[in-house]
Order: C-alpha cells, then sequence, then structure tokens
C-alpha cells in the first residue's frame, strides 16, 4: 500500500474558507530544537513511575486493555452459562453460582466493558482526531481509569469468594433488600456507584474536548461524526447515569438503615426501582451503540474513498436517538400490569426510535453506494455488524410492540434480541476498530488473512449461539434459569446455542491472538494507511507523545483529503503551538461554534494524584460494602484532602506571563476564568448531573405522592415550616455572601471580600443544620414509612451539598491569603459561585417539596 | 420439490410444538400473537434481505461515475426513502395494528367470569379459585380451566417480584408486592399445557412452574368439585400411619389439609395433593416415591427452597407419609 496517495480528484472543492496565510517553513535546526523540546515537554516517565502518565497516548491504551480483559472475564462468564445450559437438567453449576455468573456476566460487559470502551477509545483517539495535545483535564481522565479499574477488579474478584451480587444485573427489590441477606447487593450498589463517578468525570472530560479543544477553523459543522457523536453519549451519561446513582443510594440506605423506599409493607414500592433503573437502563443502550457506530461513520467514508453522504443527516439522527432514548424507559416494564395508554404511548416512541437509528444507517449504506469501495478488514468486521445489527433492530420493533413483548418479555427471545443488537451495533464496530486504529497505536497493522478467519468463525459462531434463541424464547423458555428440564422442545436450541459459544469464543480469541503476537518488521505500517481523511491519521508512525507536531488550522471535514500540503505543514510546525519554550505543556482552547482560538491551557503532567485519589475515593466505597463504617469515613476524609491538594496545586496556577505567541501571529491568554474557562463548563456540567441524581430523588417523592391515596399519610407530621423556611433563608444568605465575595474579590477590595467571604460558611453550617433540624425535631422516624425516610434523604443530600459548599468558600478564602486569586485570577471563587448557584436551586427544591408540599397536597 | 416444501413446513411447525410454547397456542391472545409474529418475521426478513443487498451491491459494482450531484443521487434517495419514508409508513401501519389489539388483551374478563387468584411465593404458587357462586376453593401450583370460557387470573406476590405466564394461552403479567395487577385469558383448545415464572425470583427461579389442563366444562366442575371436598379418609393402615405422621411431624403447622387439624397457611395446601399433576411447581412427577424424594431432601431438589428437611425421619414413616400424600387425592 503506499503511503502518499493524492486525494481522490472526485473530492467536492475546498469551501471557500479563507486559510491564513502560513509562514515559511522555519530552518531544520530550529524545527529539531522545537520537537526536541516538545519530546521533553511529553515524556513520560519510565520505571513504575510509568504509572504516574495523564497522558491520553497512555491512560487511552490502559483504559483500552483494562475493558478488554474485564470483556474476556465477562465472556468466560458467559462461555460457563452456555455450557451449564447445554444439556437439561446439568449440574455443572449450583443454582446459587449461577445467579452469580449470570449476574455477573450482564453487569461487567454494560459497566466494565460496552460504556468504558467508548470512553476508553474517545479518551484515546479524540484528541486526535481533533488535532489536540491532550483531553482538557488529563488527570481527570487518569483518576477515571483508576476509578475504573479498581471498581472492576473488586467487583469481579467477588465471585472467586462466592459472594458475588446474584440478584440480576437489573437488582430488581426486594429480591435484592430484604430477601438478599449478604455483601453481593452492597458489592454491586456500591462498586458500580463508583464506576458510575468515574463514567461521569469522562463525560465532563469528553463534552468539555469536543466544545473546546477542537483546532481552529474546525466550526461546529465541520467536526469529524465521531466528535458529534461523543458529544452526544456523553451528554446521555450526564443525565442518565444519576437517576441510577440516585436509585443505588435509595437501595442502599434501604439494606444498611432499614428506610423503606422500596418496601411495600412500609409505603414503599418495588416499581420506583424500575422506574429509576430503566430511566437509567435504556438511555444506556444507546450509550453503547452510538459511539460504536460513530466508529463506523468514521471508517465507511475512510474505504468508500469519498466524504459521508449525508452528514447532516447522521448528526441530526443522533441527537435525535439520544432525546427519544430517554423516553422509552418503560419498554422495560410492559408486563407491570401499567395501563393501556402508558403501553400505547410507550410503544410509539420505542419505535419511533427506530427511523433515527434507520436513517444513520442508511447514511451509511448511500455513502459506500456512492462511493468507490475499498474492501479490508475492518469493512469486514462493520458488514458483520450491520448484518447483525439489522436483524436486532428488527426484532427490537416487534418487542416494542407491547402485545407481542406481553409473550417475547423475560424469554430467551429478548436474550436473542439484546445480544444480536448490542453485539451487532456495538462489539463488532468496536473490533472493527481495533483493526482500523490499530496502527495508530502501534505503528503496526494486524494479519489480513488471520483476521478474515477470525471474522468468520466469530460470525458463524455468533449465529450459531444467538439465532436459536429467538426459538428457544417463544417455545417458552425464560431468562435466568440455571437449568430445565428435557423434553419441553429447547434441548436441541440449547445444545446448538452451546456448540455456538464455543466456536463464538474461538473466534474473539483469534483476534486477541493477532493483536498480542509480537509482530515482525513486515507488518510494520506505513503512514496514513487507510489513506484516511481525518486529523488522527496526521500523525507519524510510530506516534509521538506530543499527540501533533503543530496544531492546524482546519476549513474541511476531511482536511488531510482536501487540505494540499497538510501533512507536511503541520511536521513543519508551521501552525499553532510548535513548539514548548516554557517546557509546559499547552494546547489550544477555541470557541465552542466557530472554533475561533481563545486560550492556550497549560495542561497538569505525570503526577500519582489521580491514582491517590481513585485509591481513598474508592476506600470509601470499598469499606462502605463491608459496613466498616469509620474506616470508610476515614477515607472519605482522605479523599477530601487529596482532591484539596490537587486543586491546589493542579488547577487556577497564575502563568508567569499574561498572554503567550502561539503562532501565525496569534497571541492568547494563559489564564482564563469565568464561562470562558474549561473549568467552569466543567463544575457546571458536573453539577447538571448532580442535579439531575437530586431530581431523581424528588421524582420518588411525586411518585409515592401518585401511588398512595394520602402522601404525605395521615398521622405523620411533615418537617414543618419554621425550620426549613430557616435553611432555605440561611442558604441564601450563604449564597449572597458568596456572590458578594465574588464582586468585592474582583474590585480587588480584601476587606469586604474577607467579611463575605467568612460569613458565607458561618450562613452554610447553620443552613445545613437547619435543614436536619425539621425532620429531627418534628420526630420524623425514617425506618417507618417511605414519606419519613424520603424526606430524611431530600434533607440530608441538601445539607451535605451546603457542606461541600462550605469547604469550598473556605478555599477560596485560603486561596486569596495565599495569594494565589486576586482580581483578575478568579478561577476559584468564580466556579464557588456556580456551584452556589446550583446548590441554591438544591436547597430552595427540597424546602419547597418537603415543606411546600404538604401544605397544599 | 413441493414434497420439500412441505416437509419443511412440517419441521417448522414441528419446531413450534410443545406444552410451553407461545407458537403453539391454545387460547385466544396466544393465536393472535403467534399469527403478528409469523408476519412481522416475515416481513423482517425481507427487510434484511433488501438492506445487505443494498450494502453487498455497492461493494461488488464498479464505483458510479458522474459528477458528485449525479453520484450522490442514489444515495441520497436511499436515505429519504430507505431511512425516512417507507420505516416512517411501515412503522405506524403496524403500530396502529398492535396497539388495536390491546384494549381487547387489556379488557378485564365479563362479569361473572371465573377468577382465579394467584399468589407467587418463593418459589410455588397459592391459587385460589374464586367461583360466582360458592365458596372459594384453595390449591397450589396446578391451575384448570374450562374451554372456551373466559378468566381472570388475579395476581398478587407475598414476597419478590414474580411473573405469571402460560405461553399457549397468552402473555405474561407480573405479580409485585403491594398490588394486585390482572390477566384476563380465553382457553380455546383442550390439552396439558405448562406455566412458569418469567421473572427471576432468586435460587429456585427455574423451578418454578405449573401444569396447566385446559378440558371440558364438565370435567373441570368436577375437578373443582373434588377440590372443594375436605381430604379423603386413610383407607389403609399405612395410609393411616402416614397421617399420624403428618400430624405428630409438626407439617400442619405450615401446611393444611381440609379435614384434618393440620392448618398452617405458610406452605401449600396439600389437601389434595395426591390429584396434582406435579410436585413441588412443576418439579417433579406426582408418584409415591416422588413424594419421599422431596420430604427428604427438599433442599437438594430445590435449592434455597423455606421448606426445613426432613431427611431425618426413619425409611419407614417417610414411606407412610409418602403413601398419605399420594392417597390425598
Amino acid at each position: 500500500m503506499s503511503t502518499s496517495r493524492p486525494p481522490e480528484p472526485t473530492l467536492p472543492a475546498v469551501d471557500d474558507v479563507d486559510i491564513a496565510p502560513l509562514p515559511e517553513a522555519p530552518p531544520e535546526a530550529l524545527q529539531r530544537a522545537q520537537a526536541q523540546r516538545l519530546e521533553e515537554t511529553w515524556h513520560t516517565p519510565s520505571g513504575f513511575r510509568y504509572w504516574s502518565s495523564v497522558n491520553n497516548a497512555d491512560v487511552g491504551v490502559w483504559y483500552i486493555c483494562c475493558c478488554f480483559l474485564f470483556f474476556l472475564f465477562a465472556g468466560v462468564l458467559a462461555l460457563l452459562m452456555r455450557a451449564q445450559l447445554a444439556v437439561p437438567n446439568n449440574d455443572l453449576l449450583s443454582a446459587d453460582t449461577y445467579n452469580q455468573v449470570f449476574t455477573l456476566h450482564g453487569s461487567a460487559m454494560m459497566f466494565l466493558f460496552a460504556i468504558p470502551i467508548f470512553e476508553a477509545i474517545a479518551v484515546l483517539v479524540l484528541p486526535q482526531m481533533l488535532g489536540a495535545r491532550d483531553l482538557p483535564f488529563p488527570r481527570l481522565s487518569a483518576f477515571g481509569f483508576w476509578c475504573f479499574a479498581l471498581g472492576g477488579v473488586f467487583l469481579c474478584g467477588s465471585i472467586f469468594f462466592g459472594v458475588a451480587p446474584k440478584g440480576g444485573w437489573f437488582m430488581y427489590p426486594p429480591l435484592t433488600s430484604a430477601y438478599s441477606p449478604g455483601l453481593g447487593p452492597d458489592l454491586w450498589l456500591l462498586g458500580f456507584s463508583f464506576i458510575e463517578v468515574a463514567a461521569i468525570a469522562a463525560a465532563v472530560e469528553l463534552i468539555v474536548g469536543v466544545l473546546k479543544c477542537r483546532p481552529p477553523g474546525m466550526r461546529i459543522h465541520l467536526m469529524p461524526l465521531y466528535a458529534w457523536y461523543v458529544l452526544v453519549a456523553a451528554v446521555m451519561i450526564v443525565f442518565a447515569f444519576p437517576p441510577l446513582i440516585a436509585g443505588s443510594l435509595l437501595l442502599e440506605v434501604e439494606r444498611a438503615f432499614s428506610w423503606p423506599f422500596f418496601d411495600a409493607t412500609r409505603g414503599g414500592d418495588p416499581l420506583l426501582w424500575q422506574h429509576l433503573f430503566w430511566l437509567f437502563g435504556h438511555p444506556e443502550v444507546y450509550i453503547i451503540f452510538l459511539p460504536s457506530i460513530a466508529l463506523i461513520a468514521m471508517i465507511v467514508p475512510t474505504f468508500a474513498r469519498r466524504p459521508i453522504v449525508g452528514y447532516g443527516w447522521v448528526v441530526l439522527a443522533a441527537i435525535g436517538t439520544g432525546f427519544l432514548s430517554f423516553g422509552l424507559w418503560v419498554h422495560h416494564m410492559y408486563t407491570t400490569g401499567l395501563p393501556g395508554i402508558s403501553l400505547g404511548l410507550f410503544s410509539a416512541a420505542s419505535m419511533a426510535v427506530s427511523i433515527p437509528t434507520g436513517i444513520q444507517f442508511a447514511c451509511f449504506v448511500a455513502t459506500l453506494l456512492a462511493g468507490n469501495v475499498k474492501r479490508s478488514l475492518p469493512m469486514l468486521w462493520i458488514f458483520g455488524s450491520l448484518a447483525i445489527f439489522v436483524l436486532g433492530g428488527l426484532t427490537g420493533v416487534m418487542v416494542a410492540l407491547a402485545p407481542f413483548d406481553f409473550q417475547a418479555h423475560d424469554s430467551f427471545f429478548v436474550v436473542a434480541h439484546f445480544h444480536f443488537a448490542l453485539i451487532g451495533g456495538s462489539l463488532f464496530p468496536v473490533i472493527a476498530g481495533v483493526y482500523y486504529f490499530y496502527p495508530l497505536v502501534t505503528a503496526k497493522l494486524l494479519s489480513e488473512p488471520w483476521g478474515r478467519v477470525a471474522f468468520w468463525v466469530s460470525f458463524v459462531g455468533f449465529n450459531l449461539v444467538f439465532m436459536p434463541m429467538h426459538w428457544t424464547g417463544l417455545r417458552g423458555m425464560p431468562r435466568r434459569v440455571f437449568t430445565y428440564q428435557a423434553g419441553l422442545g429447547w434441548d436441541t436450541l440449547n445444545l446448538i446455542s452451546s456448540i455456538g459459544a464455543g466456536v463464538l469464543g474461538l473466534g474473539v480469541l483469534a483476534v486477541f491472538v493477532d493483536v498480542l503476537r509480537p509482530k515482525s518488521d513486515a507488518s510494520k505500517s506505513p503512514r496514513n494507511p487507510w489513506q484516511a481523511g481525518t486529523l488522527e491519521w496526521v500523525q507519524e508512525m510510530p506516534g509521538k507523545l506530543w499527540g501533533i507536531r503543530s496544531i492546524p488550522e482546519i476549513d474541511g471535514r476531511y482536511p488531510v483529503w482536501q487540505q494540499p500540503n497538510l501533512i507536511r505543514d503541520i511536521d513543519e510546525g508551521r501552525f499553532f503551538l510548535p513548539d514548548a519554550q516554557e517546557l509546559r505543556r499547552e494546547t489550544l482552547i477555541t470557541s465552542v461554534i466557530d472554533a475561533a482560538p481563545q486560550q492556550c491551557q497549560r495542561l497538569p503532567t505525570s503526577s500519582f494524584l489521580p491514582l491517590g485519589a481513585a485509591l481513598t475515593t474508592g476506600g470509601f466505597f470499598i469499606f462502605g460494602t463491608f459496613h466498616w463504617w469509620w474506616l470508610a469515613l476515614g477515607s472519605l476524609g482522605s479523599a477530601l484532602g487529596v482532591f484539596v491538594y490537587w486543586l491546589w496545586t493542579g488547577t487556577a496556577q497564575r502563568p508567569e506571563k499574561p498572554a503567550k505567541d502561539v503562532g501565525l501571529g496569534v497571541k492568547l491568554p494563559l489564564y482564563v476564568s469565568g464561562p470562558g474557562s474549561i473549568g467552569y463548563w466543567g463544575v457546571c456540567i458536573t453539577m447538571l448531573a448532580d442535579l439531575t441524581a437530586f431530581v431523581s430523588i424528588v421524582f420518588g417523592y411525586f411518585y409515592f405522592w401518585t401511588i398512595h391515596d394520602d402522601f404525605p399519610p395521615e398521622p405523620t407530621p411533615g418537617p414543618g415550616v419554621f425550620w426549613p423556611a430557616l435553611a432555605a433563608g440561611l442558604t441564601l444568605a450563604a449564597w449572597g455572601c458568596t456572590l458578594l465575595s465574588r464582586r468585592s474579590n474582583g474590585r480587588d477590595g480584601a476587606l469586604s471580600f474577607y467579611l463575605a467571604a467568612c460569613a458565607a460558611p458561618g450562613f452554610a453550617v447553620l443552613g445545613a443544620a437547619a435543614l436536619c433540624a425539621g425532620p429531627y425535631f418534628t420526630g420524623l422516624d425514617p425506618t417507618l414509612h417511605s414519606y419519613p425516610a424520603i424526606v430524611w434523604l431530600l434533607a440530608v443530600w441538601s445539607a451535605v451539598h451546603v457542606l461541600v459548599g462550605m469547604i469550598m468558600q473556605l478555599y477560596c478564602v485560603a486561596s486569596r491569603a495565599c495569594g494565589r486569586m486576586d482580581a483578575r485570577h478568579d478561577i476559584d471563587i468564580q466556579n464557588t459561585v456556580l456551584y452556589w448557584h446550583f446548590t441554591l436551586l438544591t436547597v430552595g427544591l427540597t424546602v419547597v417539596v418537603t415543606a411546600g408540599f404538604p401544605l397544599v397536597s | 420439490m413441493r414434497a420439500l416444501r412441505v416437509a419443511l413446513l412440517l419441521a417448522l411447525l414441528a419446531s413450534c410444538a410443545g406444552p410451553q410454547s407461545a407458537l403453539d397456542p391454545r387460547g385466544e391472545h396466544a393465536e393472535i400473537l403467534a399469527r403478528i409474529f409469523w408476519w412481522m418475521s416475515g416481513g423482517a426478513l425481507a427487510i434484511w434481505l433488501l438492506v445487505l443487498g443494498i450494502a453487498l451491491r455497492a461493494v461488488f459494482r464498479p464505483a458510479p461515475a458522474g459528477s458528485e450531484r449525479e453520484r450522490t443521487r442514489g444515495a441520497r434517495q436511499l436515505i429519504l426513502y430507505g431511512g425516512v419514508v417507507v420505516p416512517s409508513v411501515l412503522l405506524t401501519v403496524l403500530l396502529g395494528y398492535g396497539l388495536a389489539l390491546l384494549p381487547r388483551m387489556l379488557a378485564p374478563a365479563p362479569k361473572g367470569s371465573l377468577q382465579v387468584l394467584v399468589e407467587g411465593r418463593q418459589w410455588w404458587w397459592r391459587v385460589r379459585y374464586l367461583p360466582a357462586n360458592g365458596e372459594p376453593v384453595e390449591l397450589a401450583n396446578e391451575i384448570r380451566l374450562p374451554l372456551g370460557e373466559p378468566v381472570e387470573f388475579l395476581l398478587e406476590s407475598h414476597d419478590v417480584i414474580h411473573s405469571f405466564w402460560i405461553p399457549s394461552l397468552g402473555g405474561k403479567v407480573d405479580m409485585i408486592p403491594g398490588r394486585q395487577t390482572r390477566l384476563s385469558l380465553l382457553p380455546t383448545a383442550t390439552g396439558e399445557l405448562r406455566g412458569v415464572c418469567a421473572e427471576f425470583c432468586g435460587d429456585s427461579h427455574a423451578f418454578m412452574a405449573f401444569p396447566v389442563v385446559i378440558e371440558e366444562k364438565a370435567d373441570f366442575a368436577r375437578w373443582l368439585d373434588n377440590e372443594r371436598a375436605a381430604a379423603l379418609a386413610p383407607s389403609t393402615a399405612l395410609e393411616g400411619a402416614g397421617r399420624s405422621v403428618f400430624l405428630q411431624s409438626g407439617c400442619g403447622a405450615c401446611h393444611s389439609v381440609r379435614g384434618t387439624r393440620a392448618d398452617g397457611v405458610i406452605g401449600p395446601d396439600l389437601t389434595h395433593v395426591g390429584a396434582r399433576l406435579s410436585l413441588g411447581a412443576g418439579l417433579l412427577p406426582n408418584q409415591t416415591v416422588d413424594f419421599e424424594r422431596w420430604v427428604s431432601s427438599t433442599s437438594r431438589l430445590k435449592p434455597g427452597a423455606h421448606m426445613p428437611p426432613f431427611g431425618m425421619l426413619p425409611r419407614a414413616e417417610l414411606s407412610a407419609l409418602a403413601a398419605f400424600l399420594e392417597s390425598l387425592k
């Protein structure tokens, strides 16, 4: 394959954006010196310090490898299940073991493979596609990775001690509350909450990365489709994970402290869990699916040798899928005895979502039709994906129809359906992505003949496992049974599935062997081996840790095809940031819509802080699982300490000069605060997730109201009006003082700053106390009924937020006292004020709901 | 060729048969749903072939020539018609047809129909017939229905969530603690079927089934009359001895045998357990030897079962007990 293939002559004309005149290439000696400095700056330490790296090129690879390890683990569990079900009345696995195995298989495939692999691939390739040196918060990526790895090992390890969760990955109470003593459910609830926190961290990172770290000129309609998909999926994570985190909190509190949220005998309702779980669970399917077909959206144009047909269609369809996916959750609950109107509405919504999905695939096929298709291994896997996913989508339309679902629900038909949808819609595209991006990471190509064998073995194996399951299910075999009787018509079908599982296992193994085997020089990859048009392929082979030699100005969707000499100009350092004069890691921050350069962002270097933060945060969740509360609290305290140290030493650093020349005559500030800064965006997105979790709990309150004739129940007093009103007033005062202190800081009025900033934490502490005083002094016992339980939970939730806000206020006082903060350098107080806006909203809602609602209901 | 087609059709139909098969319908809902399934499957197969055909064509034919506009004309039409117009029309038709079925499937059985209360338990079924005229009749782990008569099931759960599913008659409905859900069915053919718990409910979820018999109205009435009656008195000395073992070992604390002083309500009613088609909620056939096995090794047969083990009973007492239980026709 030649490396210097010219751009396709049939490409559409470059549009009419003016390309800024490039300077002459600097002399070669200077180029070498620049490269030397970049290398020094982006160097990853060796030895054990290697693990302190925060560079996306390192973290992304760790992340992906870790995901695939968990994938193998969950795959072995699947093989165990198929071995058990191969023949009727088998006793290879006991009921207890089988239930642990299927629970862990589902949970691990979802939480430890399908979702994190999206984040892992995005961490690795997104900055490359955007021509950025790294993501905006490299330490946050590393923190997310370490949380994920730690939590995953903890959860998977539990099965070797026979204490793994065994209530299904959906964890329906009361089976997982009163009817499951033991550690299993706690492991699930706390372990996965920990991992979900990491997922939200990654989502924040990716959203800000897509919106603020694009190269100059890459206006939002010129972004690679992958970036659009990452944006949609990450936004979905921000709104979909919090309901599950809130649900897990409720269930864990019910298990640990007997607050009856789901216990029907004390005013709770098991269905509340199902609503919260599927409010997460259905969007989650698309969080897995969208970033995977994003890979298809990148690979298809490359091998069709032309830009995608229907870019706008794909973007709108992806956004539409994201929106609709939040309105489908009830289709997992069709058989819970809902009224016909709900069934009708959710059937319609569930079918509607297949239209944007279909549009995306229509665009991919249309691109193939309009192009000149080159056959390759990634394309082979994509065709496999198409064949499998389309069938899974069609059976999805069947089960979306409520009446048919009455039969199919919880039978093996559904098992067949979602494995077609997820393996076709996620695993196969991801493997296509592995073949496609492998040279980018290793500078080697995977074997063509070996890859074809692996594909066909996997494809045939897959269909042998899952095709018969449609029949097994409709012939009445329910899911999640550890064995079955002979003679019900399931014997042969199950045997075929089990044999197929072995074949599929071999196919997957073949892929792994090819990936891991030592490779000779013969498999060395040329630069841009697939002649792709997007920015990630401009990298040298092998890639450098600095990512891209200089950050180019972009004026098309496929710059490598459309901008002549782009690679040469990048290599010669003729674009932005070709140097690291101060030996500091830097990347460009640009505006959200037009990608106009706004700031030169300094990035952190290697550090063990993310690992330390993950270990201490993990300690809180892990000790909590064993109900070792003091150790858990100690760990939480240490985590707080690590985070404060991290923020103090790693964020809002005052630069040695206000602005810097980034090349091409552009001078950019080094310090930006307020809405223009990435930190502000990060806080804002995090708080949106936080607010969503809170709203989920409020949803619980009103859900109880809808199912009870009297809510609040008659003899139970509410928290009254006095204490909640006082709490609202004090929180308002704390918020007001925070605002005042920001204003004073902005005028460098030290005295008024300290007055306001010291009064604020005082009001905050009193506000938190008043929040809890309401239910306390009115004698609400949270273990008696769901009403006092949810009132207490809302109060405690709000109080904790107020106290965290107090810590932030004190941090600002310290920051100014130590000279980190002044009128111009005010990131800390800006972000604290933003946090307090959300906290005020939280407390206000809590007060209105707990104190106000009983007055009107 | 024709013989081959017939053979294929027969093979397909045979692969759908079974006591628990939704594709071997014996009830009104199941018939409708099986028909929809075949229609949807045919449609799905056609769409699948079409999509793959178009995609493969793109690979195996020369690249289109002409200007960008000419080359993408077909592709753009594919997006518009294949992605938007055709799916919207097809889905609207399917949705309209499917939702039109809903009122019929959710409608309560006509007033005066037979009502049966079924309570899900880990891992068995309490069944209470509520005839329009007459006292309720309690039994467990078996359901018989008169042919052609609508029946309404009132579904409850005592502990965790279960789901009540008789695939040959129609769809399933969950049994949720704190709620009562309903399911109306109409059997259209006689036969011995099988129902099952469809919602994962713990260790022995796999062993929570029940036989279902659809029979002529007269046979059903005879059966229900028998179930209503008190237990038969032991007719042999062995059965009498078994009855003593039953009463003295404390079985009556959990089980009822109407006509004796055993009146427990924690476990299944055993008044006519000998007449049932299965033991242990669809787990074992109903023979004397199976009673012995069941009583002596309950938790080995059914992991997690709440019945305490009675394996310590002497062999002779176990045999007597089994003979007594088997005699409860």
